[in-house]
């Protein structure tokens, strides 16, 4: 009784460790996400996306799209960990970095109807399969 | 139903109820959207509005116009374009016409399709507040319900 008993403290327990031991990087990882950076890689041409450029497209101020989101910042905040707000709307926005949103970029249906509202907004035009991977990219490292 | 059925949980319970119920909530009160699609969809940019705020052929007209929602690109697919409308439109004020619905709608022309909640004469004659109120930085703008009304999107418009 009392083998079975510390069996199955271990076993409730090991998915615990495991994840203690992890990096983070590897906590913020998850097989959806993974799967639409995979889509994206393949519509891109090339699996090999950048933080850094992710970085720059978040960043960026655009005279292309609406004035009220000149960059994705204007609802983001400069500080993707932070809470945001619609420019628009006023309606609170939750943080987009993956570390402390770890839902973000998980249902492909979602990301890709953002992204097309979002892009249009910021830039006034649909963003590239190579932009959204270089954007998710980023901050699934944040 | 006897005392000892009474728990500190029933009891917590039973107040709540009464917190939450339209009754005590008077005239404020506009059921709220209790559909997880309409409220994931609508609530993507902004508090899915209560449809009774609107009569159902506003808000037809309105689903039937998402690519250009206020100026914004609110397109929707098919399927859940679907399930959106017909909430909206079988929970319209004209159709469920309880809390606040009633007074919407007493300024709905016949036939007429108001698309702006906030040109209402009822909203109007609630929200005369000087122009700094509007540039609150946390308002942005006048359909930011929460903003003020931290219980709107539970139907609570005190």
């Amino acid at each position: 009784m009392i083998r079975r008993l510390m069996l199955t403290t271990v076993i409730a327990i090991l998915p615990l460790a495991v994840t203690a031991a992890l990096p983070r990087t590897a906590i913020a990882g998850d097989a959806r996400r993974d799967a639409i950076l995979a889509d994206y890689a393949a519509k891109a041409g090339t699996a090999s996306f950048s933080a850094q450029r992710g970085e720059t497209l978040f960043r960026t101020k655009s005279t292309g799209g609406d004035p009220r989101t000149s960059s994705c910042t204007a609802c983001h905040t400069s500080d993707p960990r932070q809470p945001g707000q619609n420019a628009k709307t006023g309606r609170p926005i939750e943080p987009v970095a993956v570390s402390v949103n770890p839902r973000r970029f998980t249902d492909p249906a979602t990301v890709e109807k953002q992204f097309t509202r979002d892009c249009r907004s910021v830039l006034g035009r649909d963003c590239t399969p190579l932009e959204k991977g270089d954007y998710i990219t980023f901050l699934a490292g944040q | 139903m006897s005392l000892r059925a009474l728990t500190p949980g029933t009891v917590l319970f039973a107040v709540l109820l009464t917190l939450q119920s339209p009754a005590s909530a008077g005239n404020d009160w506009m059921p709220p959207v209790l559909d997880a699609t309409v409220k994931k969809e609508c609530g993507a940019c902004h508090m899915a509005f209560p449809p009774g705020f609107l009569p159902a052929r506003s808000w037809t007209r309105m689903m039937g116009s998402l690519a250009d929602h206020f100026g914004e690109d609110a397109s929707l697919p098919n399927d859940k374009l679907e399930i959106v409308r017909l909430y909206l439109e079988s929970n319209a004020g004209d159709v469920v016409t309880r809390g606040r619905a009633a007074r919407y709608m007493q300024w709905v022309t016949r036939g007429g399709t108001p698309q702006r909640i906030t040109e209402s004469p009822d909203f109007l004659r609630k929200h005369r507040f000087r122009d700094s109120v509007w540039e609150d930085p946390k308002v942005v703008t006048k359909s930011n319900c929460l903003a003020c009304h931290t219980g709107a999107d539970q139907g609570n418009f005190k």
